[in-house]
C-alpha cells in the first residue's frame, strides 16, 4: 500500500485496495454457481441405478481386501520438513524483492540476501550430506 | 451502474476463456499427439477433422452415472473436483494479456503472490479425492500428489521471486511493463525452472507419477465417473492454460513483441501461451514417466539449487545496473 498521511486518505485507499479483491470474490461466486449448476444438471440428466457391486471399492476386479485407509509408510516425510522450512523462508523474499534495488538499499541489502541464501544452501548441502535426498 | 456493467463483462470474459481455452488445448493435444504418433486422431465428431470431439465427450460424461463408492467419505469425495477446478478460474482473473486496464480481468497489486497461493489450492482437490475415495490406489496417488507438491512448489516460488526482484514489483502487469528483451537470457534459468516445476505440479507427463495408469490405475481419480471425472480433466487443461499464461507473463515478456508492445500486444501473449501449450503436449509424447524417487531428486538436487543461483544472479545484476 502507498504511504499516506492522516486517517482519511488511508481509509479511502484501503477501500480501493479491497475493491480489487471483491472482484476476486465475485468470480469465486461465479465459479461456485457454475459447479452447482453443473452438478444439478448432471443430477437431472444421468441415470441412477446403484447396485452393491457397483458401489464396491475398485480393486482390479476382485473384492477389496482390508480397508482403503490403510497404514502406509510416508517415506518422504523428511522432504516435508525441508519443504516447510524452505517455503516459509522463501515467502520472505517477496516483500524484500520489491525494495532491495531502491535508492538507499543497494549493496548492503544484497549482502544480507546472500547471507540468507547462504543459510538455505548450507541447509540443503547438510541434508544432501546426511543422505536425506536419496531414497532407499 | 457502469461499474457494475464493467465488472460483469470482465467476469464474463474470464469465465468464457476458462471454458473455451482448456478445450482448445485438449483438442490440440488430441490432434498433435495423434500426428506425432502417425495417427489421425478424432476425425468424425462435428465433421471437419473432428473439431467437436471434446464437446461430444462432455455430452457423454454428463449422461454417465455418478458412482460414489459405499466406503467413501461422501461429501469430501463429491466436493473434490470443485476444489481442484475453481482455483484456476480465479488465477485467470489476474493474468494480463495486454497493456492497460482493459486487457486484464483485475489488477491485483500482490499478483504473483496471489497467483502462486491460489494455484497451490488446486492440488488440495487431488489430495481430497485421494483420501476420500477409501481406495488403496487412490490413497497412493494422493500421497504421491502430496510428495510432488512438496518438491515442486519451492523451486516455482523461488523462480517467481527472481522475476519479482528483477521488476521490483509483485504485480503481474507491473512485471510485464518493466520487461526488456535482455531479461530473456537473464531470467532463462528461472523460466525453465518455473515451467518444469509447474508441469510437475499439474501432474503432466513426464511428471505424472500420481496418476500413473500402468501402476496405480488412475491415482486419486480411480473411483470417479461421469461429470466429476470430467471436471478433474477440465482442471488439468485449465492448469495448462494458466501455467503457460503465467510463464509467458513472468518470463517471456507477455505482450512485448519484436516490434514493440504497441497494437497487437495481446496477440503476442496468446501466441506465446499457445506455443508453450504445444511444448507441454510435445513433452507428454516424448518423455517416459519419472520414478517417484527420481522425481524428488530432480527437484531437490537440481531445480532448487538452480533457482537459488538464479536469485543470486538476479540480485547482483539488479544492484549493479541500478
Amino acid at each position: 500500500m502507498r504511504e499516506t498521511v492522516g486517517g482519511e486518505p488511508t481509509a479511502v485507499l484501503a477501500a480501493d485496495y479491497f475493491a480489487s479483491y471483491s472482484v476476486v470474490g465475485l468470480l469465486a461466486l461465479v465459479g461456485v454457481v457454475f459447479v452447482a449448476v453443473a452438478f444439478g444438471a448432471g443430477r437431472l440428466l444421468r441415470p441412477v441405478v446403484p447396485t452393491p457391486e457397483k458401489l464396491l471399492t475398485y480393486e482390479c476386479g476382485v473384492d477389496p481386501v482390508g480397508e482403503g485407509w490403510a497404514h502406509t509408510q510416508v517415506r518422504y516425510y523428511v522432504y516435508a520438513f525441508l519443504y516447510v522450512i524452505f517455503a516459509v523462508d522463501s515467502i520472505f523474499l517477496f516483500p524484500w524483492a520489491t525494495v532491495f534495488a531502491a535508492p538507499g538499499y543497494g549493496a548492503t541489502t544484497l549482502v544480507e540476501m546472500f547471507v540468507f541464501l547462504g543459510f538455505l544452501t548450507v541447509g540443503l548441502l547438510y541434508a544432501y550430506k546426511k543422505g536425506v535426498l536419496t531414497w532407499t | 451502474m457502469n461499474d457494475a456493467l464493467d465488472v460483469g463483462l470482465r467476469l464474463l470474459a474470464v469465465f468464457v476463456v476458462f471454458l473455451t481455452f482448456p478445450l482448445i488445448v485438449g483438442q490440440t493435444e488430441h490432434k498433435v499427439m495423434a500426428h506425432m504418433q502417425g495417427r489421425l486422431g478424432p476425425m468424425y465428431a462435428g465433421g471437419f477433422h473432428g473439431w467437436a470431439q471434446l464437446i461430444a465427450d462432455g455430452v457423454k460424461f454428463a449422461q454417465k452415472e455418478d458412482v460414489v463408492p459405499a466406503g467413501a467419505d461422501r461429501r469430501v469425495f463429491q466436493l473434490a473436483p470443485a476444489v481442484a477446478l475453481l482455483p484456476y478460474l480465479l488465477v485467470l482473473l489476474a493474468i494480463p494479456i495486454g497493456p492497460g486496464e482493459g486487457a486484464v480481468g483485475q489488477v491485483l497489486d500482490a499478483g504473483v503472490f496471489f497467483v502462486l497461493a491460489v494455484m497451490g489450492v488446486g492440488v488440495l482437490g487431488s489430495l481430497m479425492a485421494g483420501w476420500a475415495s477409501a481406495n488403496k490406489f487412490s490413497l497412493l496417488g494422493g500421497l504421491r500428489t502430496a510428495a510432488q507438491l512438496l518438491a515442486y512448489e519451492l523451486p516455482m516460488l523461488l523462480a517467481a521471486a527472481s522475476v519479482a526482484m528483477a521488476a521490483g514489483t509483485v504485480s503481474l502487469p507491473g512485471i510485464v511493463s518493466s520487461f526488456h528483451w535482455w531479461w530473456l537470457p537473464w531470467q532463462i534459468t528461472g523460466g525453465l525452472v518455473f515451467f518444469v516445476a509447474g508441469l510437475a505440479e499439474l501432474q503432466r507427463p513426464p511428471f505424472d507419477m500420481p496418476v500413473a495408469d500402468s501402476e496405480i490405475i488412475f491415482g486419486a481419480y480411480t473411483e470417479y465417473t461421469g461429470l466429476r471425472f470430467a471436471l478433474f480433466l477440465l482442471a488439468e487443461y485449465a492448469g495448462i492454460v494458466v501455467l503457460c499464461g503465467l510463464t509467458t507473463v513472468l518470463f517471456l515478456g507477455g505482450w512485448h513483441g519484436p516490434w514493440g508492445a504497441d497494437g497487437l500486444g495481446w496477440l503476442w501473449t496468446l501466441l506465446k501461451t499457445a506455443l508453450l501449450a504445444f511444448v507441454v503436449i510435445w513433452l507428454r509424447v516424448t518423455y517416459p514417466r519419472l520414478r517417484e524417487d527420481q522425481l524428488q531428486k530432480f527437484s531437490w538436487t537440481l531445480l532448487v539449487p538452480l533457482s537459488l543461483a538464479q536469485i543470486a544472479l538476479t540480485g547482483i545484476v539488479k544492484v549493479v545496473i541500478s
